[in-house]
């Protein structure tokens, strides 16, 4: 399953799975098993083509991480999973229901099934810790205050946070600030969490808090998680699946050990971190001594 | 919750403030605390020239303002124009041959309507009109005849 | 080969003519893309309209944030502007011997003119660039795609209270501004220069019309307003999520503001009191 897989002729919208289709839930699964699935996607931001003719599925409950150096639409991938942006072209379905084609009503319904981690944490930063918890539930449950309350506590004892709980955001660290992030996004009991780099900026120890967290909520809430890192090591180390992409494809696809024993050379230089092979040190430019030699300026 | 009650308690505050300030300018600033506008009746009257009378030009009588001008209007007809009057309800005693004449305040001022009570028994009512009156004195008008006449005395 | 570079020549010259043609023409493109999003926006917080009535605590806090926050500035800036017409109005109409209408003069200029547009320029400075601000680095610190991703609408939660906190505080005060500065150009009127306190009011209460005056001024606060609160949060939201974008947001908000102000001011006034 390489970058020769992906990209071959025309992608089923949906049905039975083909030997072509890409992904941990393709070969033979039943429908059911499979959370997102996605389908001859394509996104341009601007001129740039960010996704061309991606396949991809997520399988219910498993941790699947998505890797690729920076700038390769890997938030993007997230922003379109969650409807924040549209494609221009594919099939994107969540829990069998089309992303794209969705009217924001429904796609308000379907986002309360969705947690999605923020790199930034996204905090309201004039509500406190515990309110910011509270934000979603308040927003769309009718509790009393007392029940509030009751879950709020809960869902901060679950990321190590009920001590913090009146701080402010910006008396919080960045990990904390994930970690209630977290927490919030865990408030509704979703189905999925989409997790947007939640290891760069970290110190060792709140990457391995961050880490550890990650695969025990999937495990102990029956979530299904989808983690988008360029961090290699820690992400390999929660995932049940991987999918490598840049340049717009997915280059390599597969279990960590799979992923491991890869033998294309691109995969090699990224998940071993090789300064040079076949992504170059340079950034595309004309020869040195013609650029140094040419008269002018800019 | 105590932030929560120090912002409702200034945005009330804030909100009165607003509210005395708006009823100083009604009152104190404006004419609402003089003259209900809107009351009143309204009588007519004719004039040859209605010289440069405005809509909301003072009506007075004995020098006290009793009403307001509320529309002007030409009568294609007698091409004359109509001005219709609004006459505070307090000042109803207005005899039916009242004569209303357009005068003008100091030499530039603006102009008005200033009444002069007749003799008659009988008090104009809502709709009424006045039957006498006199126009606007026009200065160009004024300062012709003055010349005229003064050149009348001279080829004498 | 001189047949080439003459050719080369010709094409420069006419790229250098049309060059800044296609400039203007793109710029201008740019310019109406940006209106209709502005227009789209206010649309979209228009449908948020209900939800205000449900939170009357969220429309609170931002009639707090715009109107009690700016009453101070107002107050201050009412208070001298409504001095300084005194002085001024006092030594052009000594010199015709009409003291007396400077009641009139100064409450005129104020309760039709002055009062909404310098109230909406303050406010436009005070509380719309804070609007901006806190909208744009709101959506850069990717707050609003977290309220998003909580099937929350931002723009109904977070734009549409802020919008009609600035459309009830602005025309209140508007009424705060002339009010004071009426009281302002009465100290200096008769309390200074000397002109007679029987006259500084009664001529006043005579010229100054409450429906066709006051009202009037009121309305152009609620007008100025909606344009104002709207400006910013539209910059505020459009903007680009840098810090380098929130700055260049602010700026413009401040400025396209002030700019729409006046010149509405001059469309309403000739609506108003022309004929």
């Amino acid at each position: 399953m390489t970058a020769a897989a992906v990209g071959s002729g025309p992608a089923p919208v949906s049905g039975a799975p083909t030997d072509q289709a890409p992904g941990a839930c393709a070969a033979g699964a039943p429908e059911s098993e499979c959370l997102v699935r996605i389908r001859g996607l394509r996104f341009s931001h601007g001129p740039r083509v960010i996704f061309d003719d991606v396949d991809l599925d997520i399988r219910r409950g498993s941790v699947t991480a998505v890797m690729g150096p920076s700038g390769t639409g890997k938030t993007t991938l997230l922003k379109l999973i969650s409807g924040q942006l549209r494609p221009d072209a594919g099939t994107i379905e969540v829990d069998g229901e089309p992303v794209h084609a969705l009217r924001q009503s429904a796609l308000f319904e379907l986002r309360r099934r969705m947690g999605m981690l923020f790199q930034s944490g996204a905090l309201l930063t004039d509500l406190s810790v515990f309110d910011n918890v509270a934000y979603p539930l308040r927003e769309h449950l009718r509790l009393c205050p007392a029940m509030v309350r009751k879950l709020v506590l809960l869902k901060l004892e679950a990321v190590g946070l009920r001590g913090a709980r009146d701080l402010k955001p910006n008396e919080l660290s960045g990990g904390m600030a994930r970690r209630v992030a977290l927490a919030r996004a865990i408030a509704l009991d979703p189905m999925m969490i989409l997790y947007d780099e939640p290891f760069t900026g970290q110190d060792p120890i709140s990457m391995g808090v961050l880490v550890s967290l990650i695969r025990q909520l999937n495990d102990a809430s029956r979530l299904t998680s989808i983690v988008v890192s360029h961090d290699v090591r820690e992400t390999a180390s929660i995932a049940d699946y991987i999918y490598v992409i840049s340049n717009g494809r997915v280059m390599a696809a597969g279990t960590p050990t799979a992923i491991a024993a890869e033998r294309s050379e691109w995969v090699r230089q990224f998940m071993d971190g090789l300064p040079d092979g076949p992504v170059h040190f340079h950034y595309p430019a004309p020869d040195l001594a013609a650029d140094l030699l040419t008269w002018g300026v800019g | 919750m105590a932030k929560q009650r120090s912002i409702e308690v200034l945005v009330g505050a804030f909100m009165a403030a607003a509210l005395v300030a708006l009823f100083f300018l009604a009152m104190k600033v404006s004419n609402l605390g003089t003259s209900p506008t809107a009351d009143g009746y309204r009588v007519t009257a004719r004039f040859a020239n209605a010289g440069s009378l405005k809509v909301r030009a003072p009506v007075s009588m004995a020098g006290v303002r009793v009403g307001r001008v509320e529309e002007i209007r030409f009568d294609k007809k007698t091409y004359e124009a109509v001005v219709t009057m609004r006459i505070e309800n307090g000042v109803d005693t207005i005899p039916d041959d009242t004569f209303a004449n357009i005068f003008t305040a100091g030499l530039l001022g603006e102009q008005y309507v200033g009444l002069e009570p007749g003799g008659s028994e009988d008090f104009v009512r809502d709709g009424d009109e006045l039957t006498q009156t006199q126009s606007a004195l026009i200065l160009e008008q004024m300062i012709g005849q003055f010349l005229f006449s003064k050149a009348e005395e001279g080829g004498k | 080969m001189a047949f080439k570079a003459l050719r080369r020549g010709a094409r420069a010259v006419v790229n250098a003519v049309l060059d800044p043609v296609a400039e203007l023409g793109r710029s201008g493109l740019k310019a109406l893309a940006g209106l209709g999003r502005a227009h789209l926006l206010f649309l979209h917080i228009l449908a948020g309209s209900a939800e205000v009535l449900w939170r009357p605590r969220l429309l609170l806090a931002q009639v707090f944030n715009v109107g009690v926050l700016s009453v101070l500035i107002v107050a201050v800036s009412g208070l001298f502007v409504g001095m300084v017409l005194a002085l001024q109005g006092f030594y052009v109409l000594s010199q015709f011997g009409a003291e007396e209408s400077l009641g009139v003069m100064v409450a005129a200029s104020l309760v039709r003119e002055l009062g909404p547009v310098v109230t909406a320029l303050l406010v436009a400075g005070r509380a719309g660039s804070a609007l901006t601000a806190e909208i744009g680095l709101m959506k850069a610190t990717e707050q609003l795609a977290g309220l998003e991703m909580m099937a929350v609408d931002p723009v109904r939660r977070i734009l549409t209270p802020r919008f009609y906190g600035g459309l009830i505080s602005m025309p209140l005060l508007v009424a705060l501004f002339s009010a004071v500065g009426v009281l302002g150009g009465y100290f200096v009127g008769v309390g200074l220069l000397g002109v007679d306190d029987g006259a500084f009011w009664s001529q006043m209460q005579s010229k100054v019309d409450f429906r066709e005056d006051v009202v009037n001024g009121v309305i152009k606060g609620l007008v100025f307003g909606v344009v104002v609160t709207w400006i910013a949060l539209f910059q505020g939201y459009d903007a680009t999520p840098t810090s380098a974008g929130v700055s260049r947001a602010t700026t413009r908000a401040v400025v396209h503001a002030a700019l729409a102000v006046l010149a509405l001011d001059f469309v309403l006034t000739a609506l108003m009191f022309g004929n």
